[in-house]
């Protein structure tokens, strides 16, 4: 195996174990940015050593092994002072732990993950800190990676890293599972960090790319593995379901020239229905764990109606409408209220919708390019071409993606002269 | 990136021979790990060819040809998908794949082509066509 090509292993290696790795070192030491370190200098022990003797039979044991190792000797050599009692508290526990560690049951480690997750996502970080967190303690995703798929300069998502870890030590965030109540909560703050990772890359805020595939797959990742970490959690499958769906149509969502399509005009042959198939049956375990009421579950729900239509024709905009008001009933949104008068619109027509529209409170959504698209519509099928052309072009200059923007110039372009 | 793992079939698979308990037992585990891991897309075992068709084509001319087939090392006895991020990922997964039995055995990693790899060779209505033909073998699998 040539250098290069063992260097992609360990990377790979590196990726599948390092969630796991952190989460059992972070049992010990009781820091995550600690715990990272010790799986950091693994990693680095692995980059020298195993492209002169192979990469072992057991990887994980081993990165497990030298992360302990390292971190006993580390401890070997520090002197008792005050501050370390905490570090040398955990290298002997570390020593004592001995093989276990290595050949822990995976329920262990399960509880180990979980307890990762939420402390990544926990709300004494901001929510960009807790994006970042996740992408690196449990998708694995380098610095770099990261900045790449957020768009801003390498240094900016380091610096984000380390002032989160830094504040999970400083505000002693206890490495536990949430109970009773605040579970219910925490486990709300995830579910929205992993499903504004997949926004980011399902619909790309910036940048002239709208969509960012790989930023959509790691999501859907975390989602499945947190499905299998809380399986009797409705709104995990509910999240997962809602994401497999919307993921199923990225596709047919762009043009052969990169150009967003709207979902009525898309060719629904190009959907992918593995991951239809992956939705409605995460959506079905979510309904039978009674949890059709959730949000997600909801919207999941809402995009199902989509997926079973085999032509834009065929949506059941009854019940798209119907799911709607359920979800505005457990979901006060502006957005919900705006997509709720399209679906009033396709039931009762435009008036209806345009109507519900500018009944609802949309003060929150002023600058939101979308909120001016979908007026432009309603007044576009109304007849009222200048009010569409001008509500059209005011979204095109509030949309901050070019292709978006460029989409609605055209529909503004379209309305002709009057 | 998605990857086709395929097992390649051998005389115990082409013969019929039921796994045991325990080897079913160790693959469930390994499917089990390969859904906590979040990179199982789908995956099933094929029944030996004894079971299977070919239809060999020589211009318009269609043969049907039934079952069983020779050459039982370029014969599949079973396939996963798996959403990656690199190959070297995926190979890592299939080394811990488990072999009970011992036996000599092979996997073959096969990426799949995504809409990605085609540039403007493949226009929107050659992709709608392939994709049309994916849905309604899909559809009649549902």
């Amino acid at each position: 195996m040539s250098t290069s090509a063992t260097q992609r292993t360990i990377e790979a290696v590196y990726r599948m174990e390092s969630a796991k790795l952190i989460a059992r070192l972070t049992r010990f030491t009781r820091d995550v940015g600690s715990a990272e370190e010790l799986a950091q200098t693994a990693l680095l022990a692995a980059l020298e050593q195993w492209p002169a003797s192979g990469v072992p039979d057991n990887p994980a044991a081993w990165l497990m092994q030298t992360a302990k190792r390292r971190a006993i000797d580390a401890t070997r050599h520090l002197k008792v002072r005050e501050k370390k009692q905490r570090e040398l508290g955990y290298a002997t526990e570390l020593a004592r732990a001995g093989p276990d560690m290595e050949t822990a049951a995976d329920d262990d480690v399960g509880d180990d993950l979980l307890r990762l997750v939420f402390i990544s996502c926990h709300p004494v970080l901001s929510t960009e800190a807790q994006v970042a967190l996740t992408l690196r303690l449990l998708a694995g995703l380098t610095t770099s990676e990261i900045a790449r798929a957020f768009l801003v300069p390498e240094p900016t998502i380091s610096q984000r890293i380390v002032r989160a870890k830094r504040t999970l030590s400083e505000k002693k965030v206890p490495f536990e599972l949430p109970r009773g109540e605040e579970r219910r909560a925490r486990l709300m703050s995830v579910l929205a960090v992993i499903y504004l990772i997949f926004n980011e890359g399902y619909s790309a805020t910036i940048g002239d790319d709208w969509v960012r595939p790989e930023l959509c797959q790691d999501a859907l990742r975390l989602a499945r593995i947190l499905s299998g970490l809380m399986p009797d959690e409705p709104e995990v499958h509910g999240l997962t379901a809602l994401m497999a769906l919307q993921a199923s149509r990225t596709a047919a969502r762009i043009d052969a020239s990169g150009a967003p399509v709207l979902l009525a005009e898309q060719n629904r042959a190009r959907w992918d229905y593995t991951l239809i198939g992956h939705g409605l049956r995460a959506l079905e375990t979510a309904e039978r764990l009674g949890g059709a009421r959730g949000p997600y579950a909801l919207q999941a729900a809402l995009a199902a109606c989509h997926a079973r239509a085999t032509t834009a024709e065929a949506t059941d905009w009854p019940r798209i409408a119907d799911l709607y008001a359920e979800l505005a009933a457990v979901m006060e949104s502006p957005v919900v209220e705006l997509n709720r008068s399209v679906a009033i619109g396709m039931v009762n027509g435009p008036a209806a919708g345009l109507a519900h529209l500018d009944g609802s409170d949309m003060s929150a959504l002023t600058g939101y390019h979308l909120l001016p698209a979908v007026r432009g519509d309603f007044l576009t099928k109304l007849g009222r071409i200048d009010e569409a052309r001008a509500e059209l072009l005011r979204g095109a200059e509030l949309a901050l993606n070019e292709r978006e923007k460029k989409l609605l110039r055209d529909r503004a372009a379209a309305c002709g002269s009057g | 990136m998605r990857v086709m793992v395929i097992v390649n079939a051998t005389k115990a698979t082409e013969a019929g021979v039921m796994p045991t308990t325990d080897e079913l037992a160790a693959m469930g585990k390994y499917n089990e790990e390969l859904v906590k891991a979040g990179i199982m897309l789908a995956g099933d075992g094929l029944h030996p060819t004894k079971r299977a068709a070919r239809i060999q084509f020589n211009g318009d001319k269609r043969v049907v040809v039934d079952g069983p087939f020779a050459e039982s090392k370029e014969l599949i006895a079973g396939f996963w998908i798996w959403q990656v991020k690199s190959l070297e990922e995926a190979i890592e997964w299939g080394k811990r794949c488990p072999n009970p039995t011992g036996a000599m055995g092979q996997l073959e990693l096969r990426p799949l082509f995504e809409a990605s790899d085609f540039g403007a060779e493949y226009t929107p209505e050659l992709r709608a066509n392939e994709d049309k033909l994916r849905k309604q073998i899909e559809s009649r699998e549902s």
